[in-house]
């Protein structure tokens, strides 16, 4: 049974809030290849293809053979750590504001050496570690050495909790609380020891029991929250705004229809006024809120979760027009994230592919169950990743979508009439 | 591989130094100009009598040696940028001798020089290389006292080093500094004070990092009938050498490039490490110091310590180590860094020291090293220069 | 059988009141009514800055807040009123204000025209745009059901409870509104005033039997009410489904629903203003409908 995390004092009203400061931003582009990665949770280095050699750092051409045909592989990280340091001075203010930093090189069994935080677990140099990618506040993969056994939240780690948006103690707002994943989603944040939840609900005359169970909930407060309405949305920001750590947009209106199985665009221009629209509201309702507390204390706003759809990627042409509506919420999304990022905030997407609920009903299994969405989404947060693809579905599409996305675009027609 | 075509008759004249300053407003354009400037004035030539240039600054952006030409108004037949840190004092030496040798050039100044503003350091340091900017300053843009912290935790887990090993040597260069008038460090330095300096990046504590600011450093290379017909003092330069990314696969840098060179070095000078009267280190960091001691022979390799402990270091120790104070105790004006031992070298030789004087010194040798494009030094190389 | 058999004399019944709607008309253009003058005009409005007629305005105000009609989730989805500015004063239009709407034909007090019912699609001058102007001003017979709507949220307007009225009051006259009073408007909570549970609607309306009396045997303009239809909640179980909305559309007729402020109204005399948006092909439009109510 988890604890309610303890209470943080309020903040003293008088004082300044803190502003956000940034770890140094600028890669190279080759070097963006460890961000694709690690945005997905996925700690993967280049390696030769002529000679097998792995390079690190990121390099145009094969260090040993010069070779230019170079593919990133995902890596163990397994490997020694040979040499440390704790770090008492910095030159960029994100870590004067944060020392001492222990840091350390780590000599890969596979070959290369690579500078990396270290965990709290990890004992003096040298012994064995292992590697993970991660992201930090400015939005680049970051390597975090952890101990070789084990496998320690990075949350465990004061200092490198930051890396991850852990909703533990936090402040949540989950914009659309009626929906079955919307109501899981809940369940699994009191379950990760959230402080506050509020719950959006829109059409209050339609009444979800799953709903009526979570008001219950003492870390629970139903809001009313209608995306299509600028003005509900304006007027929660204003209530609530100043004290979101994390949103997560659950509003989804999903139908079932290709381009034709239904006359009129009435059904689609709903799916784009909560699906892509609702975002762009929250969006400018909320985010110059979130940005101004990025760096609040006690807690500070750290993430925005959208829940997108795997058809963002490629159009799913039976639910041909819910998919065109969460591909313009994906490419928001990317908007919202770079303006965010400039604030260290994370912007993670979930693309879950079917879920159990009503609208896709007539999915063929696999499908994913509310419950698994919410956890993977908790996961999220709990670790350091910005692009989520639970379940065996989603994982398929997106392995095809880096594949080959004209591929993947015939296949995912093949359902059109 | 056979030897090098020897360095006979090159000599190294006119030492000359640009006061330093902690911050300064000018850009390096500025101390590079009083460099040229205080060449002429020593040597006694027109401005036109230098045919040859080469330069080395982190701070000189956008211009390269390039600029400076019409900068200061230089027309020249042999131009050399030299963006190798530490070592580009060592490296320019080696291309002006093959100049002066071949005829491409009959006077070259070797110049160094960088402004230092309060954001100077940190915006160098930012985008050093594309291996730092990728893969070592996001991690805590702790600079190169990271790097070094993480090289000597190494060193003295591995062959047994102390902290009062390295401040034998920080002390011994403070010493020597006192008695050099441009030395920015004005102060004596005690062990104990070493020892209990704020820390920085562990085992790194404050007087373990050099302070960056703004100078310049320059001297002239030429043929020694050159030299003679202008009746400047000159030091001949006996062997030079230089080595770039050694030991690649080495996991920490436990050992430079010099290991490879120094019997080269050596047998193109005609000398022994018995023979070297004094030696003038890249010091970035003390065990900097410890690593040329080794790489140049004067102990075995990971006997550093036991080295350090059997000497000492003052310009009248047993082993004359960075005799005008060195970086650590100088100040290190960016890439002239690696140009200071150089000039000191010279003034030596030449009998013309800035502080104390070598007894007897007929041999010298000027080490440098540099560049921490990512975790090691790629830069490294070593002169070993004579008496007249 | 049964079903066959109710659609046949619904078929009859519809082809009767049109018959009978055409000779309503004749009858009363062959009485010879008399013509207002200039003078009775401006008497109405003298009267109205004196008091000695009111206006009551019985339209809800149009905002995002006001609850659209809930439809089961297959179906196409009326629209709630919806509100986005376009400037206020600043960068965008530094000197005005405005917004763009955005509304469905059948959001907030709004007409039905007969056009929205499939039993009104083949009729003449079915469409807001076609409505006759003359339809646009009539008498309103206000029939209180207050007390009963209060206790039972399903209670049905019956023949009996009409005929009951019109003996206090009259007959109720031809082509003259019929609005059903329930206060049903004083539900200011959005949720009770949908009153929705799991099966389904709960808000007061008119029962079959009934309509089709108001339509065949007073043929009157149309219906109207406080809640969202003029049907009641339950009405799709009915025979036929939404009677009130077969029956009147059917014969040409219209609705008027979301009404408020009926309880400020006589049972009769007073004069009701309702004039539909001209949307061209429209089949209804939110609109300000008020009554004219003589004395204070």
């Amino acid at each position: 049974m988890p604890e309610r995390a303890a209470r943080p004092q309020p903040k003293n009203p008088i004082l300044r809030t803190r502003q956000p400061t940034l770890p140094p931003a600028s890669r190279s582009r080759v070097a963006l290849g460890l961000t694709a990665a690690a945005a997905r949770g996925c700690f993967a280095l280049q390696v030769c293809r002529d000679c097998g050699a792995v390079q690190y750092p990121p390099r145009e051409v094969c260090g040993a053979c010069l070779s230019h045909r170079l593919i990133w592989r995902p890596q163990d990280g397994k490997g020694a750590l040979i040499t440390e340091t704790t770090l008492r001075t910095a030159q960029e203010l994100y870590f004067r504001e944060r020392l001492p930093w222990r840091v350390g090189i780590v000599r890969l069994d596979a070959g290369v050496n690579l500078i990396a935080y270290l965990h709290a677990g990890v004992g003096a140099a040298p012994c064995r570690v292992r590697v993970e990618a991660a992201l930090d506040r400015a939005g680049q993969a970051a390597f975090v050495a952890i101990p070789e056994k084990g496998r320690p939240d990075l949350s465990d780690d004061p200092k490198l909790r930051e890396f991850t948006c852990d909703p533990r103690g936090r402040k949540i707002l989950v914009t659309d609380g009626k929906t079955s994943v919307g109501q899981a989603i809940v369940q699994a944040l009191v379950k990760a020891g959230a402080d506050k939840i509020w719950i959006g609900e829109a059409e209050p005359w339609k009444k979800i029991s799953g709903l009526e169970a979570l008001r219950a909930l003492p870390q629970a407060t139903v809001i009313p929250l209608d995306v299509t309405d600028g003005g509900s949305v304006q007027e929660l920001a204003g209530e609530i705004g100043g004290k979101v750590d994390i949103l997560i947009n659950t509003a989804d209106y999903h139908r079932t229809f290709s381009i034709n199985s239904r006359r009129g665009v009435e059904t689609a221009q709903l799916e784009m006024d909560v699906n892509y629209f609702g975002l762009l509201r929250l969006s400018q309702a909320f985010a110059p809120m979130l940005k101004a507390r990025a760096a609040d204390q006690p807690s500070n706003a750290i993430a925005w979760v959208n829940l997108l759809s795997i058809f963002a990627l490629a159009n799913y042409s039976p639910h041909g027009t819910y998919s065109a509506s969460k591909a313009a919420a994906f490419s928001l999304s990317q908007a919202l994230r770079a303006e965010l990022r400039a604030a260290g905030l994370r912007v993670i997407n979930i693309f879950p592919g079917p879920i159990d609920d009503e609208w896709d009903q007539l999915e063929m299994p696999p499908k994913l169950s509310p419950a698994s969405l919410a956890t993977a989404t908790v996961e999220a947060l709990k670790g350091s990743v910005e692009d989520v693809y639970p379940g065996d579905v989603a994982q398929d599409w997106v392995a095809r979508h880096l594949d080959n996305p004209k591929a993947l675009e015939r296949e995912a027609g093949e359902g059109a009439r | 591989m056979s030897a090098p075509a020897p360095y006979d008759d090159v000599v190294l004249a006119a030492p000359v130094t640009v006061p330093y300053v902690r911050y300064s407003t000018k850009s390096a354009h500025w101390f590079l100009g009083r460099a040229v400037a205080e060449l002429l004035a020593v040597a006694k030539i027109p401005k036109a009598r230098i045919d040859g240039l080469a330069v080395a600054s982190f701070t000189l952006a956008p211009d390269t040696a390039v600029g400076l030409t019409q900068h200061l108004g230089m027309t020249v037949r042999w131009l050399d940028h030299v963006p190798m840190g530490g070592a580009s004092g060592i490296v320019s030496i080696r291309r002006a001798a093959r100049a002066v040798q071949n005829g491409d050039a009959e006077i070259v100044a070797c110049i160094a020089g960088d402004t230092n503003h309060t954001d100077s350091f940190r915006r160098n340091t930012s985008a050093f290389s594309q291996f730092s900017q990728d893969a070592v300053y996001p991690y805590g843009s702790g600079g190169p006292n990271a790097s070094f912290a993480f090289l000597t935790a190494y060193y003295m887990r591995t062959y047994g080093a102390t902290r009062e090993d390295f401040g034998k040597l920080c002390v011994a260069q403070r010493d020597n500094a006192l008695k050099n008038p441009l030395a920015l460090f004005k102060k004596p330095l005690t062990l104990e004070q070493y020892l209990d300096a704020r820390l920085v990046a562990n085992p790194l504590r404050l007087f373990d990092c050099v302070m960056p600011c703004a100078g310049g450093e320059g001297f002239l290379v030429m043929r020694r009938e050159t030299a003679e017909e202008l009746g400047l003092h000159y030091a001949r330069l006996l062997g030079a050498i230089e080595r770039h990314n050694a030991f690649a696969d080495d996991p920490v840098q436990y050992r430079g490039g010099w290991v490879m060179d120094r019997d080269n070095l050596y047998a193109q000078a005609g000398v022994a490490p018995e023979d070297i009267d004094f030696l003038e280190t890249y010091d970035d960091y003390p065990v900097i110091n410890v690593l040329q001691f080794e790489g140049l022979g004067f102990c075995r390799e990971g006997e550093g310590p036991a080295f350090v402990r059997a000497n000492t270091f003052e310009v009248d120790g047993s082993f004359p180590f960075n005799t005008s104070g060195g970086q650590l105790s100088v100040g290190q004006a960016g890439a002239a860094g690696g140009h200071l031992g150089i000039t000191e070298a010279i003034r030596q030789l030449t009998g013309q020291p800035l502080g104390a004087q070598v007894l007897n010194a007929r041999h010298g040798i000027v080490s440098g090293f540099g560049m921490i494009n990512y975790d090691r030094g790629v830069c490294s190389g070593a002169v070993v220069l004579a008496a007249p | 059988m049964k079903a066959a058999k109710n659609a046949r004399s619904r078929k009859k019944t519809l082809s009767r009141t049109m018959r009978k709607k055409s000779r309503v008309t004749e009858r009363h253009a062959k009485k010879g009514a008399p013509v207002p003058s200039a003078n009775d005009l401006h008497a109405v409005l003298r009267a109205a800055a004196t008091g000695g007629i009111h206006l009551v305005d019985l339209t809800q105000t149009l905002s995002s807040d006001f609850p659209p009609i809930v439809l089961p989730p297959e179906m196409g989805q009326s629209r709630p009123f919806r509100m986005e500015e376009i400037s206020r004063y600043d960068e965008r239009g530094p000197a005005w204000y405005w917004n763009n709407v955005s509304f469905g034909e059948h959001t907030g007090t709004h007409f039905d025209a007969p056009i929205h019912w499939i039993s009104g699609r083949d009729l003449p001058h079915n469409t807001t745009d076609t409505v006759p102007i003359g339809h646009f001003i009539a008498p309103a017979c206000v029939i209180d059901c207050s007390t009963e709507a209060k206790k039972d949220a399903d209670f049905l307007l019956t023949v009996e409870r009409i005929k009951a009225w019109e003996k206090q009051h009259g007959r109720v006259p031809a082509l003259s509104w019929v609005l059903m009073r329930t206060d049903w408007s004083k539900r200011i909570d959005p949720v009770a005033y949908q009153n929705l549970d799991a099966t389904g609607q709960h808000t007061p309306g008119p029962d079959p039997d009934c309509v089709r009396f108001l339509v065949e045997e007073r043929d009157v303009l149309g219906f109207g009410t406080e809640t969202i239809g003029t049907d009641a909640g339950q009405a799709a179980h009915f025979s036929p489904p939404y009677p009130c909305h077969y029956y009147m559309h059917g014969a040409g007729k219209y609705g008027l629903q979301c009404l408020c402020n009926l309880d400020r109204l006589p049972a009769t005399g007073a004069l009701i203003v309702a004039a539909p948006l001209k949307i061209r092909r429209g089949s209804g439009s939110p609109l300000r409908v008020f009554a004219i109510v003589p004395g204070r």
